[in-house]
Parts: C-alpha cells; sequence; structure tokens
C-alpha cells in the first residue's frame, strides 16, 4: 500500500512543481506589469538593459542569421532544381525566415547569449544579499532590476529578430544570385509575390516579441530562485537555456496554429 | 563605458534595427494584407464551362495588368456552369461585349482571368455577368485531341 502510494506520489510531483514553476512565473509577470510606469522615470536602466543584451548580442545574431540564410538557400536550390523552379528560391528562403527561423533561433541565441546572463546576475545579487541590500535601503529590486531587464527584452528581441532575417535573406541571396547565377530580379520579385506584410512580416514580429518576454521572464524568474551558492547559480544558468529553448519551441506551434 | 557611448550604440542598434524592418516591409513583403485593393471596387460575374484550378483570389488581367481578383467561386445548379465573382477597380470600366478568358501564367503556374475589351458604347455595371467566356485549358483534354488527330492522320 505504501509503494503504491509513493508511486502515485512521484507521478504528481513533477505536475505540482511545474504548476509552482508556472504561478511563479505569472506572479512575476504581474508585477512587472503593475511597476512598469516607474521604470519610465528612469530610462536610462533600459538603454543599459537594451545595450548588453540587444547591441552585445548584434554579432552573433548576425552571422548566424547569414549562415542560416545561406543553408535555406543550398537546400532550397537543390532541392527546387528537381521541379525545375529555382526562381522560387528567394520566396522559400524570406518565407522560412520571417515566419519560423527568424523569431524561434532568434529567441534560443538570446536565451544563450544575454537571458543566461541576466539569471547570472541576479542569482549572484542574491547569493551577496544585493537584493536584501536595496530592500533595506527601501529601493525596490522590481523597480530597479526587474523591470528594466523586462522592458529591454521585449524591445530588444523584436529588433534583433529583424536583423536576422534580413542577415538571412542576404545570405540567401549571396548563394542563390551570387554563386548560383539564379537571375536577381526573379529571386526579389518571386519573394514580393508571395510574403506579405500582414501575413509574414508584422506575425513574425508579434512572434519575436512574445517569444522575448518569455525567455527574459523565464531568466529573471530561475536568477531569483536560484541557491545562493556558486552551485545554485551555475544551474540556474543551465535551467534558463533548457527552459527557455523548450517553452519557446512549445510557444511557437501554438502561436503558429493561432496565426497561420 | 560611458553613458553617452552606450546611448550612442543603442541608438545605433535600434536605428540599424528599422533599418532592417523597412527593408523587410518594403522591399520583401508585398502590402496586400492590408486590403487595399477592396477600397473602390464594383462586382462582374462570368460563367464559365470549366474552370480549370482557378482559386480564390486569383487576379483578374487586362493586357497582363491586375485590374481585380476573383473573391468568389460557386457553382449555377440549373445550367451546371460555374460561376466566378470578380471584384474590380472602379477606375477601369469594360464594355458589355467584354469578353473573359481563363489562362495560366507559364505552363505550370497559377491560374487567372483575362479580360479583353470590345466595341461597344455601354459599360458593364455592378452585378452585370460577361457573356462572352472561354473556358480553362486542360491538359487531358488537349492532349486527348491531339492523340485522336494523330491517329486519325
Amino acid at each position: 500500500m505504501q509503494k503504491i502510494y509513493t508511486i502515485i506520489a512521484r507521478i504528481g510531483n513533477p505536475v505540482t512543481a511545474f504548476i509552482l514553476h508556472l504561478s511563479g512565473i505569472l506572479r512575476l509577470l504581474l508585477a512587472a506589469l503593475i511597476n512598469l510606469p516607474y521604470s519610465f522615470l528612469r530610462p536610462q536602466l533600459i538603454v543599459k538593459e537594451i545595450y548588453y543584451s540587444g547591441v552585445k548580442s548584434i554579432l552573433i545574431i548576425v552571422v548566424s542569421g547569414w549562415f542560416v540564410g545561406m543553408v535555406l538557400g543550398l537546400q532550397g536550390y537543390n532541392t527546387l532544381q528537381r521541379f525545375g523552379s529555382v526562381s522560387m528560391l528567394g520566396s522559400v528562403v524570406a518565407l522560412t525566415l520571417l515566419r519560423e527561423l527568424g523569431p524561434v533561433l532568434t529567441a534560443i541565441l538570446y536565451a544563450a547569449r544575454a537571458g543566461s546572463g541576466i539569471t547570472a546576475e541576479i542569482g549572484l545579487m542574491k547569493a551577496t544579499e544585493q537584493l536584501e541590500a536595496m530592500s533595506v535601503m527601501a529601493v525596490s529590486p522590481i523597480k530597479r532590476v526587474i523591470v528594466p531587464k523586462f522592458i529591454g527584452g521585449i524591445i530588444a528581441v523584436p529588433l534583433l529578430a529583424a536583423l536576422f532575417n534580413t542577415a538571412g535573406i542576404w545570405g540567401g541571396y549571396f548563394v542563390g544570385v551570387v554563386l548560383f547565377k539564379l537571375d536577381h530580379g526573379a529571386f526579389w520579385s518571386q519573394m514580393q509575390d508571395s510574403v506579405s506584410l500582414h501575413y509574414d512580416v508584422i506575425n513574425g514580429i508579434i512572434k519575436s516579441s512574445i517569444f522575448g518576454i518569455t525567455v527574459t521572464l523565464i531568466a529573471v524568474y530561475q536568477g531569483f530562485i536560484a541557491k545562493p551558492t556558486a552551485e545554485g547559480v551555475s544551474n540556474a544558468t543551465t535551467r534558463t537555456v533548457v527552459s527557455s529553448a523548450l517553452s519557446v519551441l512549445a510557444l511557437d506551434f501554438i502561436l503558429t496554429a493561432l496565426m497561420f | 563605458m560611458k553613458r553617452l557611448t552606450i546611448d550612442f550604440l543603442v541608438g545605433v542598434f535600434v536605428l540599424l534595427a528599422i533599418i532592417c524592418l523597412g527593408f523587410l516591409s518594403i522591399n520583401v513583403a508585398t502590402n496586400s494584407g492590408f486590403g487595399n485593393e477592396a477600397k473602390q471596387s464594383y462586382t462582374l460575374y462570368a460563367n464559365f464551362n470549366n474552370i480549370g484550378s482557378l482559386k480564390v483570389a486569383a487576379p483578374v488581367k487586362v493586357s497582363g495588368f491586375v485590374v481585380g481578383r476573383v473573391v468568389n467561386i460557386s457553382l449555377d445548379q440549373h445550367s451546371y456552369q460555374a460561376v466566378v465573382t470578380m471584384e474590380i477597380n472602379d477606375k477601369y470600366k469594360f464594355t458589355t461585349d467584354s469578353s473573359a478568358q481563363i489562362l495560366t501564367t507559364g505552363l505550370l503556374g497559377e491560374q487567372y482571368i483575362a479580360l479583353q475589351s470590345g466595341a461597344d458604347t455601354e459599360y458593364l455595371k455592378n452585378g452585370d455577368t460577361i457573356t462572352i467566356t472561354s473556358s480553362a485549358m486542360v491538359l487531358e483534354n488537349l492532349i486527348g485531341k491531339f492523340m485522336t488527330n494523330m491517329s486519325s492522320k
């Protein structure tokens, strides 16, 4: 009897843990939203966050985008060649990037490049009791630390996704037009024919804003619940990257089902 | 790092991203999603014996220039003809003896409706039907005809 009880409790444990984390993240979101207006009193904090998580990620985003676009160009060319419709290469590259790869890969790269940094920073602030010191000085850690990071993430991720998409389309252009000598007029006109501003470009931006919110929230939350030890902070950083990647991919499926 | 340098770099980042967004929305996408075409238009109908694989939202062209779109395709229960509803831009008028034809872009491309104006002095109004139509070219029928011609020779 005791054995059955333990087995069922073991099944239930991950579910309760998941609900607990979810409620924590949602409470964090609520706190950030309530304190949103205060952060505009000190815009310099937001600018600093955009600098550390956005500007410093430009290089990795642009280089990854360029290579992803080139790979799409190569694969698309090989496949389209069988049907004799290589002129469709432009629309294949642009649609794949704008709808899926741009927002998703940007969010995952952002989680790895900036999200892990956010978690480590907050985890260490907690370990060195800086957050308590702030509270003692009547400075709210939520207003001073979390909300600027939150807004910075929402602004930075869609902008990074736009850079990723542009770099990717030029990568596809490089492979298709420069290497395989396709007609550049057909490349662009086919692309313009099949990409629509509303369905593809704007939905892509909405997607990446949602991913930006998700990744930043997870990063801040993991920093907050990290054990205040060196090992705890390192575990929290790992968890940030893993759960950001998983939730971005799962959210992407839901958003795609709703949008397209 | 100095505060001004950070501000400058963030400004560069935001400007760069806005340029990219402009490139994506102007150079890569077409602005058809916002219903620019449905501003001022009137409806025309055309009956076809066979529409092939014509689809809703296919373009209506005159001399290759797009003047409207197909908005609906239905079946007339009495004549068993396909009724194609087209929205035509108000700027363009067509005579009552205009003809409609279903053509294909390229050999295997999408199908569209080509309108050809006649010599009449009266113009088609909202809700009128184009009577002179010719159906889509169906590849199987064409091959069938070709085969019978070959065997009779």
